[in-house]
């Protein structure tokens, strides 16, 4: 079985973004970019499962500017088999990712595709969903467990769900969105970073694989979200129970 | 495959007919219930599509199966004045909250009653179903949305003329302001030679980048425009019910064409959940947090007898939930839940942008940290510099019992 996983070049995690001047998005030039961490989640999983004999082969794929093959150099690094390029200029909506996903699928045949959950930049968690949708395949999404049965062609998933875990038995192929228990990323080592820059990545674009990139969506602005007034530090229990009491009402 | 070409047809002769002919929205909430009545964040989404429209009729979709279901769409009929109609689907298909056959549910009603919206609320039923409904429908979802900017009319794209595009409330003032003419029943319109289109568009706001920026969206696709709204941000006012009224219609889905392609792929095994009695975090007034500082599940305990005592739900930091102290679906953050109480008390919780993008629309926020450079002091309205296992007990002791 070959395992597909999407992986997306986003800001890194841990800065603190800045909103451009002319309010039409985030400051994304001279900014740490990094794999979004769900995404790692994501490709941790396929390698584990391939490790455990269930899979034969992983494929990352990333789509965006000619700099996320950064990006897909590091999944390989990690462990990832070979990667996939779709060179689009602009941002894509999830709608477009899945739509090119799905002619990925068609190509390649993979058994089971993993995306992560949501991307920590437009924060959508859609993806994923999408594809699903549009394969007809079933969904496994937030997922934090997953065993897979190579003799019954199933997976079994537990899910992040609001009232607790769900646990769901899937026909493969499937798709499955990764939550952030599911595993712990491994760090890619100095020996398989230099291995990874011989590992082979395919380049497409939209148009070789017969997807129209179109938008439903425009971005009107992008702002800064309202700033909370100062608040005091107080010095002894009594007096919050007292300031929670008599200025704020809220006990 | 023929399926899908059908579809593709529907979608672009449904471009043709939208803008005036459709300028009275409706809207298909997708709503959740449980145990007889449904749950009380589905009920945010009907605010949101009150904020889209005034003149909106809400039509709320229930499925499931049993004697459940009809219980709750009994009770749904009459819970918010602008429910003009209440759509059951009761087949075993339904009976637990799988994507697949509930995405193709939303597909069938809405090519059947032509809405203009589709709402559901932001949580992990919502999230999992709505994006897969809107692939089959050929739309982009947009999620999370904090605010509406109700619908308007807009004009696409005008070549040669200097107009890139512009909208306006109503049709009737933009074609003032572009043609000099009174509105027509078209959605084409000949500009200078040229044929130009005009759509109905929705402009809705959601955080990106957790929370740390706002992003205003215009939606300008063909019907339906589908939201996920967040439930925090549309809070439900208490409705009187008008006995007079009489309640909304009820009416069965018909199911006989639902199309069973990608249905039985995936089956419901367990779900195993902790009911604490406790209120629940998505919608109480007061959460009381601890983070990674309570060193242990035992010590963790101080905070659930707190909240006991406030009568607030109990929630945690992500490193809390990795260690093990409490089960994840207590995770307050961008990845968890997102809350937005009257209080929020977080104890041991540094405040990393992760965790604040979960709660820093609380009204009050309150921080107990030792250490006073903690990030978590930069939100708090009050803060207090010490050892939560000082504090804790004394507010055990000091605080006054709920009424």
């Amino acid at each position: 079985m070959k395992i597909m996983v999407a992986v997306k070049r986003v800001v890194d995690y841990a800065v603190k973004i800045r909103i451009k001047p002319d309010k039409s998005g985030v400051e994304t030039q001279n900014v740490k970019m990094s794999m979004n961490p769900f995404c790692e989640i994501a490709l941790e999983e396929a390698l584990k499962i391939k490790e455990s004999g269930l899979a034969k082969e992983v494929v990352a794929v990333t789509m965006g500017p000619s700099n996320c093959v950064d990006t897909l150099r590091t999944g390989l690094a990690m462990g990832a088999d070979r990667g996939i390029h779709v060179e689009a200029a602009r941002d894509l909506v999830p709608l477009s990712v899945a739509k090119v996903l799905k002619k990925l699928v068609e190509v390649e045949n993979p058994g089971l595709l993993i995306l992560g959950k949501q991307a920590i930049d437009d924060d959508c968690n859609q993806t994923g969903q999408m594809i699903a949708g549009l394969l007809g395949w079933p969904q496994g999404t937030f997922a934090s467990k997953v065993v897979l049965d190579k003799e019954k062609r199933v997976a079994t998933v537990d899910r992040e769900v609001d009232g607790g875990l769900e646990t769901l038995c899937l026909d493969l192929p499937a798709v499955i969105t990764t939550d952030l228990r599911l595993n712990q990323p491994r760090y890619a080592t100095l020996p398989n970073i230099m291995k990874a820059k011989s590992k082979p990545i395919k380049k497409y674009t939209p148009e070789e694989l017969n997807v129209e990139i179109k938008s439903d969506l425009e971005v009107v602005q992008v702002t800064e979200p309202p700033k909370r007034k100062a608040g005091v530090i107080l010095s002894s229990v009594d007096e919050l129970i007292d300031k929670l009491k008599n200025e704020a009402h809220v006990i | 495959m023929a399926s899908r070409l059908l579809l593709q047809n529907l979608s672009k002769r449904h471009l043709l007919r939208s803008t005036f002919a459709s300028r009275s929205a409706s809207t298909l909430v997708l709503a959740e219930h449980e145990g007889g009545s449904i749950k009380a964040q589905s009920l945010s989404a009907v605010v949101a599509a009150n904020s889209l429209s005034q003149d909106n009729p809400v039509s709320l979709l229930l499925a499931g199966s049993g004697s459940s279901l009809h219980q709750a769409a009994e009770k749904a009929a009459t819970c918010h004045p602008s429910i003009s109609q209440v759509l059951v689907a009761d087949s075993e298909e339904f009976a637990y909250p799988l994507a697949e056959p509930w995405a193709k549910l939303i597909q069938l009603v809405q090519l059947k009653g032509d809405y203009s919206h589709v709402i559901a609320t932001s949580d992990s039923f919502g999230k999992n179903i709505l994006p897969r409904a809107a692939a089959l429908l050929d739309v982009s979802p947009v999620t999370d949305v904090v605010d509406i900017n109700g619908p308007r009319q807009f004009i696409s794209y005008i070549p040669d003329t200097g107009i890139r595009y512009g909208y306006q409330e109503t049709g009737q003032a933009l074609h003032q302001k572009y043609f000099g003419v009174r509105s027509t029943s078209t959605s084409w319109l000949l500009v200078k030679g040229h044929r130009v289109m005009i759509l109905n568009c929705v402009e809705v706001c959601r955080p990106i980048y957790a929370g740390n920026a706002l992003c205003t969206v215009r939606y300008t696709g063909a019907n339906p425009c589908m939201l996920t709204v967040r439930s925090t941000s549309f809070p439900v006012p208490p409705i009187s019910v008008d006995s007079k009224s009489g309640g909304a219609s009820i009416s069965e889905v018909d199911l006989s064409t639902l199309d069973e392609d990608s249905v039985g792929k995936s089956r419901f095994m367990k779900l195993s959940s902790q009911d604490t009695g406790r209120p629940d975090l998505g919608s109480a007034k007061i959460v009381v947090t601890g983070g990674r500082a309570l060193k242990s599940a035992e010590n963790f305990k101080m905070i659930e007898k707190l909240a006991e005592k406030l009568g607030a739900a109990v929630g945690a930091t992500r490193a809390a939930v990795d260690a093990g102290f409490v089960p994840n679906d207590l995770q307050v953050g961008q990845t968890g839940k997102i809350v937005a109480p009257e209080l929020y008390m977080a104890f041991g919780v540094s405040g990393a942008i992760q965790h604040l993008a979960g709660m820093k629309d609380s009204k009050i926020i309150v921080a107990v940290n030792k250490d006073s450079d903690a990030p978590i002091f930069q939100v708090a309205d009050y803060g207090l510099v010490g050892d939560l296992f000082e504090v804790i007990p004394e507010l055990l002791e000091k605080l006054p019992e709920k009424k």
